[in-house]
C-alpha cells in the first residue's frame, strides 16, 4: 500500500480537524430535522430521509465528548457508506462544517500515539500534516460498527 | 479452447431444479398402468437434459446417475417396461437424489456417493430384469461401466439403432463467415452420416439475388435428422469445429411416441407436398448443397425464397420417418415459447423500483400539499393536474407491487409430493385437492408461509384423517380428503386448509389442558377458548410422537409466523366431520393501513391491523396497581396502560390522561392502551427497513417517510407489549 495516494474529505469539529476517505463520502447535505430513535445511545441523534432510504445521523461532537454546539443552518451531515460485519450501510455524521479535499500520500499518515485506552484511538487509522495542521485520519467502519445495535438478539429469536 | 465455463453453472442449476419440480410434478401425475406418453417423454427429456448439462460441465457423479436413469426412463418410453408403482417410487427418490447431487455440486461439497450408488444399482437392477428379454444386452452395457458414460454409450447404440430408438434433429444455420473459416458443411454432414441414416434439407430463404451474392459468405440453414442411437458427444463433435460460425439446435427427438402425434402436421406437409413436389426434386439434392450449389439454384430472388419455404415440408414428406418426429419438437417448441414469455428478473431490482416508486408517492404527496395552499387563476388548473398525477401514481404503485407477486401454486405445488409420501408412510389414502392456486400474493409472504402450510397439511393426515378401516368404521369413504384452498377476500388473502377427518376432540384437548394445569378443573371453555389451547407452545394431544408430527412444536411456531406476516390463523372444527384452518394473510409486507399518531413532536404509525379501538379515559376508570403501574376497564377486562413518551424517552404534550387518548392495541395475543397525545390521520404506509442501515429497534417494526419527507417509525405492538412488561418488571 504504501506509494499509494488517496483523496480525503476533511471537516472540522471545534479547533480538530479530521479526515476520511473521500470514495466513502455519499453525501454532504444542511442539517434537517431528525426523527429520533428510541433506546438509542444519546450520540446516536435519529433517521432522515436520504432520498427513501432511512439513515441514521450521529453528533461527532458528542462521540468525540467534545462541547455540544447548537445544530443551525450551516450546520453539515457528511452521509458516508461503511462496511459494517452486516454488510454496507450508510450513516451521518454532523460535523461543524467540511473545510477541504486533499491528496495524501500514505507515507505521510503517521501512527496515533497511544493515548490511555485503547477503545480512544482504535478509530483513528493516523495522524498526517496538512499545511500547518494535524489532521486526524478516522477508520469509519470501526468507528461506526459501535453505534449499531447487535442484531445476534433478533436472529436468536426468529430461529 | 479455454472457455471458462463456470460462468454457465448458475443457468445450467437454475434450470436443472426447475426441470426437476417440472419432472416430480410429470411423475405424481403418471399414471401406473397406462401413463400418458407425453408425460414420460418430458419426464425423459428432464433426465436428458440434465445428463447433457452436467457432461459438459464436467459433474461426472451427476452425468453418470442421470444415464442411468436415462436409461431406464427410455424403456418405459418405448414401452419395454411397464410403469410400475415400484418404479414411480424410484424415479421419485431419483429427482430427490438429483436435486441433493446438484445442491451438493453447487455448494460445491462432496456428495454423498453412497446413496448415490444404491440408487443407480436399484434403478440398474429395474431395468436389467425388467427390461429383461429384450433390451437386456444394450441395458447391461452402461450398468456395468456406469462412470464412463460416454464411452460405452457407442457400444450400446449399435443394437439400439437396430431397433430404429435414437433419431437426432438438428437445426444448423451458418453465418455467414462458415466458410471464410475453411469449414465444409459437407464434411460435416458426412461425419454425421457416418453414425446413423442422415437426411438433409437445405432452408435457402436467406440467399439474396444473384448480383447481390458474395460467393465467400454462406446463406444456408438445415434441417438434419439423423437415425442413430449415437450419444449426443458424437453429434457434437462433428460440428466441433463449426460451433462458433453457426447456430446450432441439437435435440434428440423420440421415436417411441412419433407414431401418434404425427397426425395434424404431417397432413399439411401432405398439402404443400402436391404443390411444391417440383421444388421438392430440387430441394432434395440441395441437400448436400455447399454455398456454390446454391447460388445456381438462386437464380431469381423471390422465386428462391418461394423454394425455401417450400423445400422443409416437402422434404420431410419425402423422407418418411422425418416428418413424424418433426412435429413432436414443433410442438414443444410452441410449448417452450409460451413458457419464456416471462423474464428472469432479479429482486434487487424490482425493490430499487418499488423503492423509486414510494419516493415518487412521497413527491406527489408533498405537491399536493403544496397545490392546495396556491392561489390564483392557475391554481386550480395546477390541482386538477395533480389529481391526474395522483391517479396514475396510485396505478402505477399498484402495477409495480403486482410485479413481486406469485400465484400461491409455487407454495402449493410442493404438497402432491408431501402427502402421497406421508400418506405411504402412514398407510392411510389421501386424496389431496387444491384450489385457487392462482391467487397471487407477495414473493416474500409466499416464501413465509411455506413452512406454516406443510405443518398445517402434515398435522391434518397425521392427526386429522383416520385410518381407511376407522373411516369405513365411521360411515366415510376410506379416502380422506385434504383440501387446500387459497382466494381474495377483501385487501387480504385467505387460505384455508380443510379435511373430512375426525376433526379436533375437545375433550381430549380439555383433560390433556387440565392435567398440565393449563386449565382449572372447573373451568367451562367454549370452543374457540379451547382451540385456543392447541396454539399454547409445547401443547399436543398426539397420543404417541411420530416421526410426521406430534412433538408439540407446532401450533404456536404457525401462528407466530403467520402473525409475523400480519395475518390471522382461524380454526373451526366438528368431531368426526373435519377441521379447517383459516390463514388470513396481508398482500403484501410493503405496504401497511396505519393510523398515524402523535407524541409530543415525533409521529409514530400503528398498523390499524393492531388496533382495536381508540377512547379517551376519564381520571376516575383509572385504576393502580399496587401503587405504580395503572389499568383500565376494557369491555369486561383490565388492561395495562403504556405511556408511549416513557417508554421512547421523549417529551410529550400531554401527560394526564384524560388530555390524550388511549389506543386500545393488541400484540402477541395481549392488549394495552397505548396512551399517546392525539390521533392524526390513517393512511397507506410504504415499510422502510431500519436495519438496512441501523439495526433492530424493540417495539419498531420499520419506519416510512412521511408527505413532508420526514421519517416516521412505524410500532411493532408484540415488541411494544414486550418491551413495555419487561420495563415494568424491571423497574
Amino acid at each position: 500500500m504504501t506509494g499509494n495516494s488517496q483523496q480525503v474529505l476533511t471537516f472540522v469539529l471545534g479547533s480538530e480537524t479530521y479526515g476520511v476517505d473521500i470514495l466513502r463520502v455519499q453525501e454532504i447535505r444542511g442539517w434537517s430535522s431528525v426523527t429520533k430513535i428510541p433506546h438509542a445511545p444519546p450520540h446516536v441523534l435519529g433517521v432522515l430521509n436520504l432520498r427513501g432510504s432511512i439513515v441514521p445521523i450521529v453528533d461527532m461532537r458528542m462521540q468525540f465528548n467534545l462541547e455540544r454546539a447548537e445544530y443551525t443552518a450551516v450546520t453539515v451531515i457528511i452521509v458516508l457508506s461503511v462496511q459494517s460485519r452486516n454488510g454496507k450501510r450508510d450513516f451521518g455524521i454532523v460535523v461543524d462544517g467540511v473545510s477541504d479535499v486533499v491528496n495524501v500520500d500514505d507515507s505521510q499518515v503517521k501512527q496515533a500515539p497511544e493515548l490511555g485506552s485503547r477503545e480512544a484511538t482504535e478509530h483513528i487509522r493516523g495522524l498526517m500534516p496538512v499545511a500547518d495542521r494535524m489532521v486526524v485520519l478516522l477508520d469509519i467502519d470501526k468507528l461506526i460498527a459501535g453505534h449499531l445495535p447487535n442484531t445476534s438478539d433478533s436472529i436468536a429469536e426468529v430461529a | 479452447m479455454d472457455l471458462d465455463l463456470a460462468q454457465f453453472h448458475a443457468s445450467f442449476f437454475e434450470e436443472s431444479f426447475e426441470a426437476l419440480d417440472g419432472m416430480e410434478a410429470a411423475l405424481l401425475g403418471l399414471d401406473v398402468g397406462a401413463p400418458d406418453p407425453e408425460r414420460v417423454n418430458g419426464i425423459f427429456r428432464v433426465a436428458h437434459s440434465i445428463k447433457g448439462g452436467a457432461g459438459m460441465f464436467g459433474f461426472k457423479d451427476v452425468a453418470s446417475f442421470t444415464h442411468t436413469l436415462e436409461t431406464l426412463l427410455d424403456e418405459l418410453r418405448s414401452g419395454r417396461m411397464a410403469v410400475t408403482r415400484d418404479i414411480s417410487d424410484k424415479l421419485l427418490v431419483s429427482v430427490d437424489v438429483m436435486r441433493a447431487m446438484l445442491t451438493s455440486v453447487q455448494r460445491k461439497e462432496a456428495v454423498d456417493m453412497q446413496k448415490v450408488a444404491d440408487l443407480q444399482f436399484d434403478l440398474e437392477m429395474i431395468v436389467a430384469q425388467g427390461g429383461g428379454q429384450a433390451a437386456a444386452a444394450p441395458a447391461a452395457a452402461p450398468a456395468a461401466a456406469p462412470a464412463p458414460a460416454a464411452a460405452s454409450a457407442p457400444a450400446a447404440a449399435v443394437p439400439a439403432a437396430a431397433a430404429g430408438v435414437g433419431r437426432w434433429s438438428i437445426e444448423f444455420r451458418a453465418l455467414p463467415e462458415l466458410l471464410l473459416r475453411g469449414n465444409d458443411p459437407i464434411a460435416i454432414f458426412a461425419s454425421l452420416a457416418e453414425l446413423g441414416k442422415l437426411t438433409v434439407t437445405a432452408n435457402m430463404e436467406a440467399v439474396p439475388r444473384l448480383r447481390s451474392i458474395d460467393a465467400e459468405r454462406c446463406y444456408l440453414k438445415w434441417t438434419l435428422e439423423l437415425e442413430s442411437d449415437c450419444a449426443r458427444e458424437q453429434v457434437d463433435a462433428a460440428f466441433e469445429w463449426a460451433a462458433v460460425d453457426c447456430e446450432l439446435a441439437i435435440a434428440r427427438v423420440d421415436a417411441g411416441a412419433a407414431a401418434p402425434t404425427s397426425e395434424a402436421p404431417a397432413a399439411s406437409a401432405a398439402a404443400t407436398a402436391d404443390g411444391g413436389s417440383p421444388a421438392a426434386a430440387g430441394a432434395a439434392p440441395a441437400a448436400s448443397a455447399t454455398a456454390a450449389a446454391a447460388t445456381t439454384h438462386a437464380d431469381g430472388g423471390a422465386h428462391a425464397v418461394a423454394a425455401g419455404a417450400t423445400a422443409q415440408p416437402v422434404a420431410q414428406a419425402n423422407s418418411g420417418a422425418a416428418p413424424a418426429s418433426k412435429p413432436t419438437e414443433s410442438k414443444e417448441a410452441a410449448k417452450g415459447g409460451g413458457e419464456h414469455s416471462s423474464i428472469r428478473v432479479s429482486i434487487e431490482k424490482i425493490d430499487e423500483l418499488i423503492n423509486t416508486v414510494g419516493e415518487l408517492v412521497i413527491t406527489q404527496a408533498m405537491l399536493s400539499e403544496l397545490g392546495r395552499k396556491l392561489d390564483g387563476s392557475l391554481a386550480e388548473q395546477f390541482r386538477s393536474g395533480l389529481n391526474q398525477l395522483e391517479r396514475n401514481m396510485r396505478e402505477l404503485q399498484e402495477s409495480v407491487m403486482r410485479v413481486r407477486m406469485l400465484p400461491i401454486s409455487f407454495t402449493f405445488s410442493r404438497f402432491p409430493r408431501m402427502v402421497r409420501d406421508l400418506a405411504q408412510r402412514l398407510g392411510k389414502q389421501i386424496e389431496l385437492k387444491m384450489t385457487g392456486e392462482q391467487t397471487e400474493l407477495d414473493k416474500t409472504v409466499l416464501e413465509k408461509i411455506g413452512d406454516p402450510l406443510v405443518h398445517l397439511v402434515r398435522n391434518s393426515i397425521d392427526h386429522g384423517i383416520e385410518s381407511p378401516e376407522a373411516r369405513v368404521k365411521a360411515g366415510k369413504s376410506p379416502t380422506g380428503i385434504v383440501h387446500l384452498d387459497a382466494c381474495h377476500r377483501g385487501g387480504h388473502i385467505a387460505v384455508e386448509i380443510r379435511d373430512d377427518g375426525n376433526g379436533l376432540d375437545k375433550n381430549r384437548i380439555l383433560d390433556k389442558a387440565r392435567s398440565r394445569g393449563l386449565v382449572g378443573a372447573n373451568d367451562v371453555l367454549s370452543d374457540e377458548q379451547v382451540h385456543e389451547l392447541i396454539f399454547m407452545p409445547g401443547f399436543s394431544t398426539a397420543e404417541k410422537t411420530t416421526d410426521v408430527s406430534g412433538r408439540g412444536v407446532g401450533m404456536d411456531v404457525v401462528r407466530r409466523n403467520v402473525k409475523e406476516l400480519g395475518g390471522e390463523i382461524e380454526i373451526a372444527s366438528e368431531l368426526g366431520k373435519g377441521s379447517r384452518f383459516i390463514i388470513t394473510l396481508p398482500l403484501t409486507l410493503a405496504i401497511v393501513d396505519g393510523q398515524s399518531v402523535s407524541v409530543g413532536s415525533e409521529t409514530y404509525i400503528v398498523p390499524l391491523t393492531s388496533i382495536i379501538e381508540s377512547l379517551q379515559l376519564q381520571p376516575q376508570s383509572v385504576n393502580r396497581l399496587s401503587g405504580r403501574g395503572e389499568v383500565f376497564s376494557f369491555r369486561g377486562e383490565y388492561l395495562p396502560i403504556v405511556r408511549l413518551h416513557e417508554l421512547f424517552g421523549i417529551e410529550p404534550r400531554a401527560t394526564a390522561l384524560h388530555e390524550g387518548l388511549i389506543v386500545v392495541a393488541e400484540g402477541d395475543g395481549r392488549r394495552i392502551g397505548l396512551f399517546v397525545d392525539e390521533l392524526l390521520g390513517q393512511q397507506q404506509v410504504v415499510i422502510k427497513s431500519m436495519e438496512a442501515n441501523y439495526g433492530p429497534i424493540d417495539g419498531v417494526a420499520g419506519a416510512t417517510i412521511l408527505g413532508d419527507g420526514s421519517v416516521a417509525l412505524i410500532l411493532d405492538l408484540s415488541g411494544l407489549i414486550r418491551v413495555a412488561t419487561r420495563s415494568a418488571r424491571a423497574a
